[in-house]
């Protein structure tokens, strides 16, 4: 087991499935950053997402690294509207509200997409689903290698939103001191619904990163959504690098603990690592010191 | 502050006492479907897990069951009784929501009830019916658990776990000598829930007495993301035979990481395998799919009525699942102890079915027997996948193809 | 003692049911109610009370049913010693996070994030360890009789669960009144606060964990014995966790009848919806869905606030432009 031969793509299967765990993080952390919510409704979303890039391949043909383009705008806009006119009155500011109110859309995404779909396991044959790269004794998928630059091209832009764009600025202001921004005059329900829409696209790119390699069900999301809550904390509630290396570190933990632990228990290992991190800091890697 | 506190704690009394007077009137309002009977004479419970996890299995579950009635039913019913008026429940994929719908279905006045699919909704559901001694038939639910409790008004038309094992290892014995004895060494990977974690347990316990080692058994939790590391492991001991034990989503990634890594070993041996003997799987992955073998349950490719069937559930757009034909095969003799008992009366139906031996169903079985419960005859056979297609290769009274084993290159 | 006459009364009423209502139907839908009350009356301690919102209190639930199926099918012990051995676990399970956390200094999501990593622990060791009977799960033998705290009758699980939520209505009534109480209100309304002015925040949340996860054991204690298999899922799965913080924080998170007003609004709606739907699959999930969040939107203080809104709203009707003094929905 502690051969290299086993070990070192280990390493590199953690890495690869810590960037689909970080796209998935990624919205989630800018969600919580904000609106300070943890969004119940992350897995339910990345399930709508999932079924909205199949249908795009099965139905107009358009392969899933093409669909990015079309779905990220198209969940930009859903998630806008979905916090401006739903959870956002529905909560009327109160975060406990805002869980159940996230809560309560999860359990209507889901089975609105049972309803309309079924529960079938749909999937779809792209040409390179199966293309590899040899990487000596291990084959790398290519869709997971392509996932992994992906994500920090993500995380790239991301960034340079919160930074450089008044928009980027606004959220960044409403997400350190909400009153003050309001006095400052910036519209704050306008700025939690762009957080909102933003994360709902970063979801939309990490469905149309993982549909090549992985199956569409209404309840597929729900496979992700506790470690993507794990990785938000793990990495500090609002930080974008802390999403994404929190995800590479979860993502490799996780390949190690269930090389040695078995898949079952070696589960366990996110888990552990994320309470032994928080204990320590309780803010999170990258989080504010609260 | 103490009167505020006191007209206040007064808001909470009325309001509580209130909903708990409306909780306790829904008893007398919570029978959906009574309301919308379609007018038959037998009421028939038809329990499955139609929303949650399970909704695929409980769907089509539901999806055999609903045409069995509607056949018997386009006949003009049951001789003497009438047509058969279902009484659908959602279980929600969890044993409480089971337990509340045979409650519901029970004061409904069914005669019996058919279904449960997962293991663990089953042993809550018969346990509720038993209550009642409501005669319950099992379509799936494999956990040798469901038919040891003693319970007189449970009834498992299919195999469970004991028969499922022994029969999969022998049939395994037999392919291997058939061929020579290629194979020696074995890896498995199952789910980590009942059924998978139940049926490690026995073939760890037998296959060694049979002269195969084990060289590692990993197990899986259900839904699992990525199976690199299992097929990691895989290539790196090199097994003769891979046995896959687990649900249809987990085998798909399995078979396909497979691919990926190029990890082609002697024979692929599942056992009640997801995706093994699914015509969608069959038909979505053929490259991934052929020559696995399964052994699971499978209807009488002899039987003229079970391939009528076929034909219509896949005119409807379906895929011709085990649950479907399980289902309508629980039907059919609930239908025939009905006949046989004459009345809809719980106690008579339940000897009916405890004696009946039917043999009008769809299942390579022969004739039903009920001994505390399990249906003797009943077994699971091998399939294979073959020209795209799934050929029973076990029993040789049923089988239509040959094994081919090892895999070929 | 004026404060526990409504729980007098309430009790009553809920303990004639069965004497009038025979359904069993209506038995099992009210006994199922009444155990998620108690598990989210555990969860409102810690939650409601001091403000500490866990989404992990299924590792109680869990550890109360576990305790309660092992020591009768591994080891023979009663099931009633059983029982009270499971609540004994779920305390001490309460008292081991609740130090660990605390003294970390972990607040709001964070903690809310731990509690859940601590139930997704305990659930996967569940599904490996041979104790548990691993993913098999645990299945305790049908022993219809007192002495195996396994009953014919609804009537009585109905009674001995009811039983249990008085229980905890008491202590939450008690809590409130007591300084302890007072402890717990300041820590929720500002915790450097009242650390500053000398109370210990750390010792008292700990004790809110130790009631809470007694409570919620307890719960999870009588699901073992109501439905007799118990398995990692059925434990230690997420459904509990959102179950127990669903129904305070819609009946009124830090009321005393919150948890039971919450618990039987949301079941109703989740039977109200079938009826209204029918046999379609996933449609009345949907409605049920909606409700909730219209719910929220209308009440966000929960039911029990909602009936302030509505006085209040009346109140407003009769008279001119009268403020509407906010009673902050804690009662």
């Amino acid at each position: 087991m502690l051969s290299p031969v086993i070990l070192i793509p280990a390493i590199l299967n953690g890495l690869l499935m810590g960037a689909v765990y970080a796209l998935v993080a990624l919205g989630l952390t800018l969600i919580y950053g904000v609106l300070h919510i943890i969004n119940f409704a992350h897995g339910a979303m990345l399930s709508a997402a999932l079924f909205a890039a199949f249908f795009a391949f099965r139905l107009f043909g358009i392969d899933p690294y093409a669909a990015v383009f079309l779905l990220a705008p198209l969940f930009f806009v859903l998630g806008y509207a979905l916090q401006r006119f739903v959870i956002g009155p529905a909560s009327h500011g109160d975060d406990r509200n805002m869980l159940l109110v996230t809560l309560g859309i999860a359990v209507v995404v889901e089975n609105i997409l049972l309803l309309a779909f079924r529960g079938d396991t749909r999937t779809i044959n792209v040409p390179y689903a199966f293309e590899t790269i040899n990487f000596g004794f291990t084959f790398l998928a290519v869709p997971r290698v392509v996932g992994f630059a992906v994500v920090f091209a993500v995380a790239l832009v991301l960034w340079l939103i919160l930074s450089f764009t008044d928009t980027g600025r606004a959220i960044r202001a409403v997400a350190k001191e909400k009153l003050g921004a309001e006095l400052a005059g910036i519209d704050v329900a306008h700025v939690y619904a762009v957080t909102f829409g933003l994360g709902s696209a970063c979801v939309a790119v990490a469905a149309c990163l993982l549909i090549p390699t992985y199956y569409v069900n209404p309840t597929v999301g729900n496979a992700f959504v506790l470690v993507a809550f794990t990785i938000v904390v793990l990495g500090g509630m609002g930080s974008v690098p802390g999403a994404v290396i929190g995800a590479l570190l979860i993502g490799v933990v996780e390949s190690l603990s269930g090389l040695f632990l078995g898949e079952s228990l070696g589960q366990i290992g996110i888990f552990i690592i994320f309470i032994v991190v928080l204990l320590v800091r309780p803010s999170g890697l990258f989080g504010a010191r609260a | 502050m103490s009167d505020k506190k006191k007209s206040f704690d007064r808001r909470q009394l009325l309001a509580t006492t209130a909903l708990g007077v409306a909780a306790a009137a829904t008893g007398t309002i919570a029978m959906p479907s009574i309301l919308r009977a379609q007018g038959g004479s037998v009421k028939l419970g038809v329990l499955h897990p139609v929303t949650g996890a399970l909704s695929y299995s409980g769907q089509q579950g539901r999806l055999g069951a609903t045409m069995a009635i509607e056949e018997i039913n386009a006949a003009g019913g049951i001789k003497g009784l009438g047509k058969i008026d279902p009484v659908l429940g959602d279980a929600q994929s969890t044993p409480e929501g089971g337990t509340a719908e045979v409650e519901k279905m029970n004061s409904a006045g069914v005669a019996c009830i058919v279904g449960g699919y997962a293991s663990n909704i089953c042993l809550a559901t018969t346990q509720a019916a038993a209550r009642y001694e409501l005669p319950y038939v099992v379509d799936v639910g494999v956990a040798d658990g469901i038919v040891t409790r003693g319970l007189k008004n449970t009834f498992r038309f299919g195999p469970g776990f004991g028969v499922i094992s022994k029969t999969a290892l022998a049939n395994l014995s037999a392919i291997n000598d058939q061929a020579g004895k290629p194979a020696k060494t074995v890896m498995i990977v199952h789910e980590d829930s009942l059924f998978g974690s139940g049926l490690a347990k026995l073939l760890n316990a037998q296959l060694p007495q049979l002269g195969f080692q084990i060289l590692e058994t990993i197990p899986h939790p259900t839904p699992t993301r990525d199976f690199n590391n299992v097929v990691l492991k895989i290539k790196a001991q090199n097994p003769d035979i891979v046995i896959p034990a687990n649900y249809y989503n987990e085998y798909v990634l399995l078979a396909r990481t497979m691919q990926q890594q190029q990890v082609k070993p002697k024979g692929i041996y599942s056992v009640l395998g997801g995706a093994a003997s699914s015509y969608k799987f069959v038909k979505e992955f053929p490259d991934a799919a052929k020559y696995i073998m399964d052994c699971n349950h499978w209807f009488d490719p002899r039987n003229a009525k079970a391939q009528a069937l076929k034909k219509q559930v896949e005119g409807k757009g379906q895929f011709f699942t085990y649950e479907v034909y399980m289902n309508y095969s629980c039907v059919l003799l609930v239908a025939d102890a009905l006949q046989r008992a004459a009345s809809a009366d719980r106690a008579k139906l339940t000897d009916a079915l405890a004696s009946s031996t039917f043999a009008g169903h769809l299942m390579p079985y022969g004739p039903t027997k009920f001994v505390n419960g399990q249906n003797e005859g009943a077994a699971p056979v091998n399939t294979q996948v073959l020209d795209n297609d799934i050929k029973v290769i076990l029993p040789a009274a049923f089988a239509n193809a040959k094994p081919v084993f090892p895999m070929p290159a | 003692m004026r404060g526990f006459i409504p729980i007098v009364v309430v009790v009553a009423v809920l303990a004639s049911v069965p004497l009038v209502i025979h359904s069993n139907v209506t038995l099992n839908f009210l006994v199922v109610a009444l155990m998620i009350a108690l598990a989210g009356q555990g969860w409102n301690i810690l939650g409601g009370y001091a403000g500490q919102y866990s989404f992990g209190h299924a590792a109680f639930f869990g550890t109360g049913a576990y305790v309660t199926a092992i020591l009768q099918v591994r080891y023979g012990v009663n099931a009633w010693i059983g029982f009270g051995a499971g609540i004994v676990c779920g305390a001490a399970l309460g008292g081991v996070i609740g130090a660990l956390t605390f003294r970390s200094g972990l607040r709001g999501s964070y903690f809310a994030l731990v509690t859940l990593a601590f139930a997704e622990v305990l659930r996967i060791i569940a599904s490996v360890a041979p104790i548990t009977g691993a993913g098999v799960g645990t299945l305790i033998h049908l022993d219809l009789g007192a002495r195996a705290f396994q009953f014919q009758s609804r009537a009585v699980f109905y009674w001995i669960i009811l039983g249990l939520v008085t229980l905890s209505l008491v202590v939450a009534r008690l809590i409130k009144q007591s300084r302890f109480g007072a402890w717990l209100i300041a820590v929720r309304e500002n915790e450097d606060a009242a650390k500053a002015l000398g109370v210990d925040t750390s010792s008292v949340k700990t004790t809110a964990m130790i009631i809470s996860g007694a409570m919620t054991a307890a719960a999870g204690c009588f699901y073992a014995q109501y439905f007799l298999f118990v398995d990692s899922g059925i434990a230690y799965g997420t459904w509990i966790s959102i179950e127990a913080l669903l129904t305070p924080i819609i009946g009124g998170v830090g009321t005393v009848f919150g948890p039971l007003l919450g618990a039987l609004a949301v079941r109703l709606l989740g039977e109200g919806a079938k009826l209204v739907t029918g046999d379609v699959p996933g449609l009345d999930l949907i409605l049920y869905g909606a409700v909730l969040v219209l719910v929220i939107w209308f009440t966000p203080r929960g039911l029990i606030g909602g009936c302030a809104q509505v006085r209040g709203w009346f109140a407003r009707r009769g008279r001119p432009a009268v403020p509407f003094i906010n009673e902050a929905g804690h009662g």
